[in-house]
């Protein structure tokens, strides 16, 4: 069984982002981007799955420019055994990337596509969806527990009142959850064999897909900033503050 | 001896991938290329990506960059701004005097860069190369053959919990063995301090002294930018019995970059380098500069000061130090990229000649301190080792002895010793307490709301890398004599003293909000504190500093 994952580059959890200065965007200038957690969380899922004696092959896949090459390697280095990488500097949106997967998942035939639930930079949620859909595949998201026999998934799902098991047919679409796993390190000498394994790059232009956007940004705004707290004297004093300008009672 | 790790053999590893180590790689590659031999080089990086970890002024001399890429320009090297205005000030509480700007300081010719962008492309230009270089991943142990010569290094193991006990995710770290390995961990390195013990390396040098440098870089309105001006101060906030000064510059995009730095062999223990820094911007001739503006990233880093008389043997069997971890910074001119770069160029030559030659492991490549001598920085070095040690005498007798030895052209027929550090600091009773100023949220701020714009952090459940040697001392000496300076000299607020209320106090490490600065490490008075590298790319992740 061939498993594909799909991997996006994004800004890297520990950077405080900041909204440029005409609210075009976010400024991604000299910043440090890394793979998205949940794709981590994906790619660990997939190369369990192998080593479990499931799946025999990991193909990962990203899509944007080229310096996803490094987010590919680092999921070489966790253990995927090929990459893909659909090149292309255009702006990409979830339909975009649900387009590129599917045809990518033509070829290569999987009978698994995993992915993130979200990614933490536009946190869409939107991606494996559309791919399931434009797949005609049946899809689990939210994914905290995975377990594939005999042609069939079973996911346990993180829904709002608990937990949902669901069956689900192959090929299918799994997105993951964060209580999935706990993904292994990239350790280096991992890393240094990764930089030996394939990798493939394929222009988004050449594949005949019609990625231009269909949402538009009108403008990007930082959240109000939390107004520090204050000491009140007595409940009197609290009741009053609450009533006259908090205005909640 | 450990049998877990996995070890890779390489021609030459080279810790830290700073201007110093950067060039250093290059270097190598292209002598190897030149002479049509194969060398492999790899680079150890400790931040998560190169240049996450760099922080620097910066204006910088280009004369070894010109040397080692000349095409620097044609290949989009990241130096946009020249330096076109010098201005240095004598700063009193509510005004300036302008002063003479001094024959070091002249910036003519120089760009003002943010030295970590300039690492990310030397990083390209060396990968380029076929360098390999590997961020995320501290060097965490030196190597020994069993002559005692160096072997290489070791990253740290991964997955280790805070009791000590291996994780589910525990990882062994890699040896990477080299016949040559070159240390270039930038100011106080972690591995260069074992080093200077193992092989005495400073029996014949002054104690080293530092400084340490606050910086944060601000986006401004585009009214009051100028690029290309370069502001130096000196005065308040400081006593003149301190020393230190401040850095403005303005570069492109309407970025401004501004820091302060203290020497750290300031005696009062209730001096917090972090709220001086603050307190300077609101300084009349300086506030304009940055009203309107927004604060976009923040840090710090320490520096050496001790110039020529604090060099340290630079080479031993198996391995060489060059850059600010071996101590070549000009403090007159508070440069030291130039000779970073420069001192890994040469250090490169000595060993590209030294591995043409067969046995080369484990031996040591005196050929490079040897042509170092010979060269610019040498004298450049010596000339001016006279002027920070003169500050001994506070900031007028520093003026005067600097101006007797600018008639002198640094050829004074004597050298001016250093203090340790550390040894320095007065007792809480003996000095007096400082009253600083509340930060307002839009010039000045708090150190937490500081640190948050390092982007720094580092994996919760690891072994603390902030070891103290003994931890009674905390507060028997440290707390109870000096009144924990630590809590104020530390920038990042990893020093924390909570339960005083009760009457039992302790120190708390807030380890994940080091920002690498290693000052503690410096400034102990009892040097109790021992910092070591982290796991994997914990710690800042600077943008452009
Ligand atoms: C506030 C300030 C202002 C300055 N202003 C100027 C200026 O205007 N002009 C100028 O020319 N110079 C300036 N300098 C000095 C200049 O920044 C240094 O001289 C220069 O950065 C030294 O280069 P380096 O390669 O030796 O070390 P660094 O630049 O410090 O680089 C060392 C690298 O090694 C890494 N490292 C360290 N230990 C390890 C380890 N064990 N394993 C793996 N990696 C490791 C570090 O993360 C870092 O990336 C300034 C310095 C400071 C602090
Ligand atoms: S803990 Fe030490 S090295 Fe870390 S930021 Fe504080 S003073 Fe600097």
């Amino acid at each position: 069984m061939k498993i594909l994952v799909a991997v996006k580059r994004v800004v890297d959890f520990n950077v405080k982002v900041r909204v440029k200065a005409d609210q075009s965007g976010v400024d991604l200038a000299n910043v440090k981007m890394s793979m998205n957690p949940f794709d981590e969380i994906a790619i660990e899922e997939a190369v369990r799955l192998k080593e479990a004696g499931i799946a025999t092959e990991v193909v990962v896949i990203s899509a944007g420019p080229t310096q996803c090459q490094e987010t590919l390697r680092t999921a070489l280095a966790i253990g995927a055994d090929r990459a893909i990488l659909a090149e292309t500097d255009a702006e990409l949106q979830p339909l975009a990337v649900a387009k590129i997967l599917k045809a990518v998942c033509e070829k290569e035939q999987p009978q698994l596509l995993i992915m993130g639930k979200q990614a933490i930079d536009d946190d869409s949620n939107q991606t494996g969806q559309m791919a399931a859909a434009l797949l005609g595949w049946p899809q689990a998201t939210f994914a905290s527990k995975l377990t594939v026999a005999n042609g069939e998934a079973t996911v346990i799902r993180e829904v709002d009142g608990g937990l949902e098991t669901i069956a689900l047919t192959l090929p299918a679409v799994v997105t993951t959850d964060l209580r999935l796993n706990e993904p292994r390190y990239a350790t280096l000498p991992n890393i240094m064999k990764a930089k030996k394994k394939p990798l493939d790059v394929q222009p988004v232009a050449a594949m005949g897909i019609d990625v231009a956007p269909r949402l538009k940004t009108l403008k990007v705004t930082e959240p109000p900033k939390r107004s520090g707290g204050i000491k009140v004297a007595d409940v009197a004093a609290l009741v009053a503050k609450l009533k006259n300008e908090a205005k909640v009672i | 001896m450990r049998n877990d790790r996995e070890a890779m053999e390489f021609d030459v590893v080279v810790v830290g991938a700073g201007p110093s180590g950067l060039s250093a790689a290059i270097r190598l590659k292209q002598q190897a290329q030149k002479n049509n031999r194969e060398l492999s080089v790899c680079v150890l990086e400790k931040g998560s990506e190169v240049g996450a970890h760099i922080l620097s002024g910066a204006v910088i001399e280009t004369r070894v960059l010109d040397e080692l890429i000349p095409d620097w320009k044609a290949k989009g090297a990241p130096l946009e701004t020249m330096a076109t205005k010098d201005k240095v000030l004598f700063l009193t509480e509510k005004s300036h005097i302008r002063m003479p700007t001094p024959p070091q300081m002249h910036n003519k010719g120089n760009y003002i860069v943010s030295l970590g962008r300039l690492c990310r492309w030397l990083g390209e230009q060396a990968e380029a190369l076929g360098v390999e270089i590997y961020p995320g991943f501290a060097a965490a142990e030196v190597l020994y053959h069993e002559d005692g010569s160096v072997k290489g290094v070791a990253t740290g193991d991964m997955g280790i919990a805070k009791d000590g006990e291996q994780t589910a995710q525990f990882q062994p770290g890699m040896e990477l063995h080299a016949k040559q390995t070159i240390f270039a961990e930038g100011c106080r390195g972690s591995l260069t301090k074992t080093l200077f013990e193992k092989f005495d390396l400073r029996k014949d040098s002054e104690p080293q002294t530092y400084g340490i440098g606050i910086k944060e870089l601000w986006e401004v309105p585009p009214a009051q930018h100028q690029q290309g001006l370069v502001i130096h101060t000196i005065g308040w906030p400081l006593s003149t019995d301190t020393y230190g000064g401040s850095f403005l510059y303005h570069l492109e995009n309407n970025l401004v970059a501004i820091g302060f730095v203290v020497g750290l062999d300031y005696s009062n223990p209730w001096l917090s380098p972090y709220e001086e820094f603050q307190r300077y911007k609101t300084h009349p001739a300086i506030r304009p500069h940055l009203e309107g503006g927004r604060r976009i990233s923040y840090g710090a880093r320490s520096l050496a000061e001790g110039g020529f008389q604090s060099l340290p043997k630079l080479t031993f069997p198996g391995g060489v130090l060059i850059g600010d971890t071996a101590g070549f910074l000009n403090v007159p001119k508070i440069k030291g990229t130039h000779m970073a770069m420069q001192s890994g160029l040469v250090a490169a030559d000595a060993i590209h000649q030294l591995l043409a030659t067969e046995q080369s492991a484990g031996k040591e490549a005196t050929q490079y301190p040897d042509s170092l001598k010979k060269t610019w920085m040498w004298n450049e070095l010596y000339r001016v080792r006279n002027v920070r040690p003169s500050f001994r005498w506070g900031l007028w007798g520093g003026f005067a002895y600097s101006a007797l030895d600018t008639a002198l052209m640094g050829y004074a027929p004597w050298t001016l010793s250093h203090h340790e550090d550390h040894s320095q600091l007065k007792t809480k009773d003996q000095a007096h307490k400082i009253d600083y100023p509340k930060p307002d949220g839009k010039l000045t701020f708090d150190r937490l709301s500081s640190v948050y714009l390092s982007n720094t952090n580092h994996e919760e459940n690891q072994r603390c890398h902030l070891q103290l040697k003994d931890a009674a001392v905390a507060i028997a000496i440290n707390y109870t004599r000096y009144a924990s300076p630590e809590t104020r000299y530390c920038p990042a607020g990893v020093y924390e003293i909570v339960g005083e209320e009760t009457g039992a106090p302790k120190l708390q490490i807030n380890a994940q909000n080091c920002v690498h600065c290693k000052t503690c490490d410096i400034k102990d008075p009892t040097q109790n504190i021992n910092w070591q590298v982290p796991e994997g790319g914990g710690g800042p992740n600077y943008p452009a500093m």
